[in-house]
């Protein structure tokens, strides 16, 4: 992207990654119905990786569970993330990354909005209004070079 | 004579003149025969050999060189000497000369009759006048031969030429490129360094020519017909290059120069080689590169790029440490080795007490890696880092630092290795590193008290380092979190732990834990009219469960086996006289212990004594108690009659019987038989049992808790080691069918069949065994027939165990029984059980007909009857009325599925269409077992799968509606699956699977959702930039 052979933060602190969700037995019950949940959405994003590192975003804690808000019945997802420097040049990129993946796991009917934990980053309105512009983020995608490396961030790492 | 001269002019003639290579083959056929002498040979070629033309002169030598490769065991020493001297003038003629000359050479150099000197006077002139990398592949491979050659049996003679003999081998190799030839030249040169060839002032020559190969960059040609490979070239050059130590002091520069390179293979080989060299090096030989060794190893670790560096990297440190570990030391050398550790301790030691100890793995890694290379090693790393390490651990607050600290303790203790009859390295900190391990487990945190276990663990396999008093500690520390830790992670580890120290410290847990534990479980719940009962109830089960499990982790030894075996059995007792309640599952577990027990305890006459003469009468009686009171009174039901604790009951039995002493399993077996047959209580405890109990009998009024008590006649006789005989087999045989045939109650039928087959799978074959299949057969076959019979789905159960029986051992009678199965499918009370008995045909029992059981069990006995019965299946398939197809796709998606996958694979195309159909069968137990059997082929398509793939996407996109959660979670997978095929296939299919997934996306389980998530991603990532 900013196209540096250099990386921007190059020795980012890692954290641990939890566990699978623990399978309950109402899960496997064909009566009961699971509502999506803060857990179920933070699954889907945890495991998305960063564009500089061969981390995941949960890694580097730029998403945390306690920052993803669900609302089942509203059709409501929000979302803060944090980027790992307030200067990170990738902070766009990790947002679409996060709208484009649960636009592709969502159901339609959710609202979905991305934006940047408050006080975290150097340019966060901009980045956020960026987030927020359907039209942007479409256009955006049509990118193929963006969408290249949305992709690549949304490709499944191999677990090791 | 005269008539043989002309025979031999003729052929040479033809040879040098006609160029008829076929002749020189007649020529040395001739000489073998006698028929004309070497020597005359060399008198006929005279004139050719004296031409004024090369290429004859070529031809004539290339003939005498031909048949000599042929005769050359036929020659006198005399007769060599004299053709030697004239090859080795040949050697100075035109150049065209040169490869016969060399061939008849090599020849020569097989002679076992070589003239002493003769071997280096022709490598003399070899060296001289001829240049090797000037000569074409295969001469140059003749050249390398005669070296093998003579290397191989003029050794002495070699070696006293001195190093002359290295440099004109030095010569001749330099510069050689063929794969094939380097592999001879390594061959040589590893000859001249292991055996101790002179290399004179040539080492560093010898060195060059060869180490110019390394690292070995070689990838053979598709196809290749040498077969030569990239590994073979490698180990050569090795073995070469660290063949001598006098090698080292060039060797050790050139690894450090290629561990900077960015080719991870030559990295990996740079690594090998030094591991290789070091062991054969003295300290002095490394002395001068250690910092330079060290600097790239260390790095290579830090900045580690892929695992297999980094563990070659710390094998290579190993191998380092222990080669100065090794050396003898004079008075007046340094000791390199405590100057080396103080390097590594150096540079790894300060990252172990770092704030945020980021590389505290890869300096653990080194410096255990150093510390398992010897004991001065170890002792000299473990002085240094535990109490540093033990200093940290006390310091830090934070639970995940003092967690990877302890880590990094485990692994130090597990690195080192205490020979016998020697103080661990460990002793001097035992009580420090004990304190911690037991602060650790008094923690909250529970994955520092899994950590805390494994250092325990691993503590405990230094034999005599932990004191009595410690184990003694380290029990009540591991009751204790037995009895309280809620968390199941921890109780597994705890019970880990708790097995692993049992084995090494059994009296601790004889006296300590074993008491406790039982006190525990016999203590009585709560107060059940207390308001707060359940989660106290609940809780005082897991209490429960964890002490059986732990019962049973600690048994290996049979002293234990002997404490702890009476405690299981006392829950059985109670919990059949209501003194204690249990619940059934309690009781289940009980039975599960002991079975682990009898699985893992090693067969000891003690052990054996123990399971057949206490366990199995206890057992035997327990039950048979239970099932005359069941009868009598209609009160309280003891939990012993439940089929759960009877089926969990059976494989105590039948693991005792099949693998503890075979000889008191055989009496087991007969006493169960005389139990069975007549009533025979005499070796049963607690003898107040009635006369006259008949088990196999049909009961008055119909009663099961007696008859049920089959199944653990099965337990007894079926499991039997092959070589031991039931006594009364017939009569045996013909109750257990009685009683297949009649009973009513579900489990004793179904058990006297699966005993009836288990029996009938071990005898012996004959006509015996034929004549008792009919005889069975003709009865089921007559109650099957029988529409209106009431013991119709008896006589299945028994067909169905029968057939197993036979299909397991192959043996001719089953395809009768086969075929009755199939004709069933089409019955209409019988037809769905029929398509589902083919799962248990197919697959391995737990408690019987297995090899564990020492059943007759041949190989691939699923392919052959797959391949047998397949078309059978289909036609009948064709033939049925519209309502019973579903047992046919049922029937086959239950024997496809069971199939190994590459069987599956080849099968699959003949029977594609059916699996489809079976796809849009309305059974969902079809349409699941057809996914199941689908997904594992999906992952490599057949070409005749996507062939189909239209069919095949809608009509998953279609089952991703159903109603049953496992089968859309099931449609969900293949569909992930089919993004995989190759992409010009698949695309087209994109936009639309996209637009069906978009509804699971929604669906009310998350489990579903889930799989629908990750298809979509999948398939939306399909021919996209950046895809995959």
């Amino acid at each position: 992207m900013s196209g540096g052979t250099t990386l921007e933060n190059a020795n980012p602190v890692v954290f641990q990654r939890s566990g699978d969700r623990l399978l309950t037995s109402n899960e496997e019950d064909e009566d009961v119905h699971d509502p999506i949940d803060e857990r179920e959405i933070f699954d889907l994003i945890r495991s998305i990786s960063d564009p500089e590192h061969p981390l995941s975003l949960e890694e580097l804690n730029v998403v945390e569970q306690v920052r993803v808000k669900v609302s089942d019945a509203e059709s409501i997802v929000g979302i803060e993330f944090t980027p790992t420097i307030p200067h990170c040049s990738m902070a766009t990129l990790i947002g679409l990354s996060i709208k484009v993946k649960l636009l592709r796991s969502l159901p339609d009917r959710f609202k979905i909005d991305v934006h940047i934990t408050p006080g975290t980053h150097a340019s966060e309105e901009a980045v956020n209004k960026q987030l927020a512009d359907k039209e942007r983020v479409a256009a955006a995608l049509e990118n193929s070079s963006l969408l290249e490396v949305v992709n690549q961030c949304l490709t499944p790492t191999r677990s090791i | 004579m005269a008539a043989d001269s002309t025979l031999l002019l003729s052929l040479v003639e033809e040879f040098v003149s006609g160029l008829q290579d076929s002749k020189a083959k007649d020529t040395a056929t001739c000489v073998k025969d006698g028929q004309f002498t070497v020597l005359q040979l060399v008198e006929a070629l005279g004139l050719s050999l004296t031409s004024v033309q090369p290429h004859t002169r070529a031809r004539g030598v290339q003939l005498l060189s031909d048949v000599l490769h042929d005769c050359y065991g036929g020659l006198t020493e005399r007769e060599v000497e004299v053709l030697i001297a004239f090859y080795e003038d040949r050697l100075k003629d035109h150049y065209v000369i040169t490869p016969p000359v060399l061939q008849g050479l090599r020849a020569l150099t097989k002679c076992t009759v070589l003239p002493p000197g003769s071997a280096v006077s022709m490598l003399r002139s070899l060296f001289q006048d001829v240049h090797v990398q000037s000569l074409m592949l295969t001469e140059r491979a003749c050249v390398y031969n005669m070296l093998i050659n003579l290397m191989a049996t003029r050794e002495a003679e070699l070696k006293g030429v001195g190093a002359d003999f290295v440099f004109g081998f030095v010569q001749s190799m330099d510069g050689e490129r063929d794969p094939r030839n380097l592999l001879l030249a390594f061959q040589i040169a590893r000859t001249i360094v292991l055996r101790g060839y002179d290399l004179g002032k040539f080492t560093e020559e010898l060195f060059e020519v060869t180490s110019c190969y390394f690292p070995i960059d070689f990838s053979p040609p598709p196809n290749d017909p040498h077969g030569i490979t990239r590994e073979e070239l490698i180990q050569m050059l090795r073995d070469v290059l660290t063949g001598t130590p006098r090698f080292a002091e060039f060797l050790l520069p050139l690894i450090i120069e290629k561990l900077d390179s960015d080719v991870q293979s030559a990295k990996l080989d740079s690594l090998q080689t030094l591991v290789a060299g070091v062991s054969q090096y003295e300290h002095k030989d490394v002395a001068e590169f250690l910092e330079g060794l060290w600097a790239s190893l260390r790095r290579e670790v830090f900045q580690t790029s892929s695992e297999k560096i980094e563990s070659a990297g710390l094998a290579a440190l190993t191998a380092l440490t222990s080669c100065l570990s090794r050396s003898v030391l004079s008075s007046d050398s340094e000791d390199s080795l405590s100057t080396f550790l103080e390097l590594v301790l150096k540079d790894c030691k300060h990252h172990l007490c770092e704030p945020d100890l980021k590389l505290v793995w890869p300096s653990a890694k080194l410096l255990q890696a150093a510390c398992s290379a010897s004991n001065r090693a170890s002792h000299v790393i473990t002085d240094a880092v535990m109490p540093s390490l033990i200093e940290q651990y006390n310091s830090r607050a934070q639970c995940s630092h003092r967690r990877t600290l302890l880590e990094v303790v485990q692994r130090f203790v597990q690195s080192v290795r205490t020979c016998e009859n020697e103080e661990s390295v460990f002793s001097a900190f035992r009580p420090s590193l004990c304190s911690m391990v037991f602060s650790a487990l008094t923690e909250t945190n529970a994955s520092l008290q899994v950590t805390a276990t494994s250092v325990l663990t691993s503590l405990a396999q230094h034999t005599g380092l932990l004191l009595d008093s410690d184990v003694e500690l380290a029990v009540d520390h591991l009751t204790r979190l037995l009895l309280t830790e809620e968390d199941h992670r921890v109780s597994l580890a705890v019970v880990e732990c708790v097995g692993a120290l049992a084995g090494l410290h059994p009296a601790a847990f004889i006296t300590k834990l074993i008491p406790r534990l039982k006190a525990e479980m016999f203590s009585e719940p709560m107060d059940e009219n207390d308001n707060g009962a359940a989660p106290e109830k609940h809780s005082h089960h897991a209490v429960r469960q964890r002490c059986l499990s732990a019962l049973a982790a600690v048994s290996t030894q049979p002293s234990v086996v002997q404490e702890s075996t009476p405690v299981l059995l006392e829950v059985l007792s109670s919990a059949h006289a209501g003194s204690v309640v249990f619940s059934v599952e309690e009781v289940v577990s009980a039975c599960r212990s002991l079975q682990r027990i009898a699985e893992q305890v090693e067969d000891s006459e003690e052990t054996g004594r123990c399971f057949h003469d206490v366990i199995i009468p206890r057992l035997l009686s327990l039950a048979l108690q239970a099932a005359l009171q069941g009868e009598g009174s209609p009160g309280r039901r003891s939990p012993l009659l439940e089929e759960a604790v009877l089926s969990a009951m059976v494989p105590v039995i039948s693991t005792s019987c099949s693998r503890l002493q075979p000889t008191l399993a055989g009496q087991t077996a007969s006493r169960a038989v005389s139990l069975f047959l007549d009533g025979d209580v005499s070796f049963l405890p607690d003898n107040s049992f009635p006369s006259n109990i008949q088990l196999l009998k049909k009961q008055p009024g119909d009663s099961w808790s007696r008859s049920q008590m089959v199944c653990l006649l099965l337990g007894c006789v079926c499991s039997l080691p092959r070589g031991v005989e039931v006594p009364r087999l017939d009569l045996l045989m013909t109750e257990l069918e009685e009683m297949s045939c009649t009973c009513s109650c579900p489990l004793s039928y179904t058990s006297a069949a699966k005993c009836f087959a288990g029996l009938l799978n071990k005898r012996p074959q004959g006509d015996a065994l034929d004549g008792l299949i009919q005889r069975t057969m003709k009865r089921v076959c007559s109650e099957l027939d029988s529409a209106s019979s009431s013991v119709r789905t008896q006589a299945f159960t028994l067909t169905l165990w029968v057939a197993k029986a036979l299909l397991l051992r192959y043996h001719p009678l089953f395809t009768t029984l086969t075929d009755k199965l199939f004709s069933l499918l089409d019955d209409a009370d019988l037809g769905p059980a029929a398509a589902d008995g083919f799962s248990l045909l197919m697959s391995d029992s737990a408690d019987i007909l297995n090899r564990g059981c020492h059943a007759d069990v041949r190989i691939m006995y699923r392919q052959r009857f797959f391949c047998e019965n397949s078309a059978k299946l289909v036609r009948g398939f064709n033939a049925a009325p519209q309502e019973k197809k579903p047992n046919y796709l049922k029937a086959l998606s239950n024997i496809v599925n069971k199939l190994p996958k590459q069987v599956q694979v080849s099968e699959l195309p003949a029977l594609l269409s059916l699996l489809l159909e079976a796809l849009s069968c309305p059974d969902q137990g079809v349409q699941l077992s057809t996914l199941s059997c689908l997904q594992p082929v999906l992952v490599d398509p057949p070409p005749a799968l996507i062939q189909q793939l239209e069919a095949l996407v809608s009509r998953l996109l279609a089952l991703t509606s159903s109603p049953a959660m496992s089968v859309r979670t099931a449609s969900l997978r293949c569909i992930h699956a089919v993004s995989c095929f190759p992409e010009h296939e698949v695309l087209p299919f994109r936009a639309r699977v996209l637009r069906a997934l978009a509804r699971p996306l929604d669906d009310r389980k998350r489990l579903v959702r889930r799989e629908a998530v990750r298809a979509r991603a999948e398939w939306f990532l399909l021919g996209s930039p950046g895809g995959s």
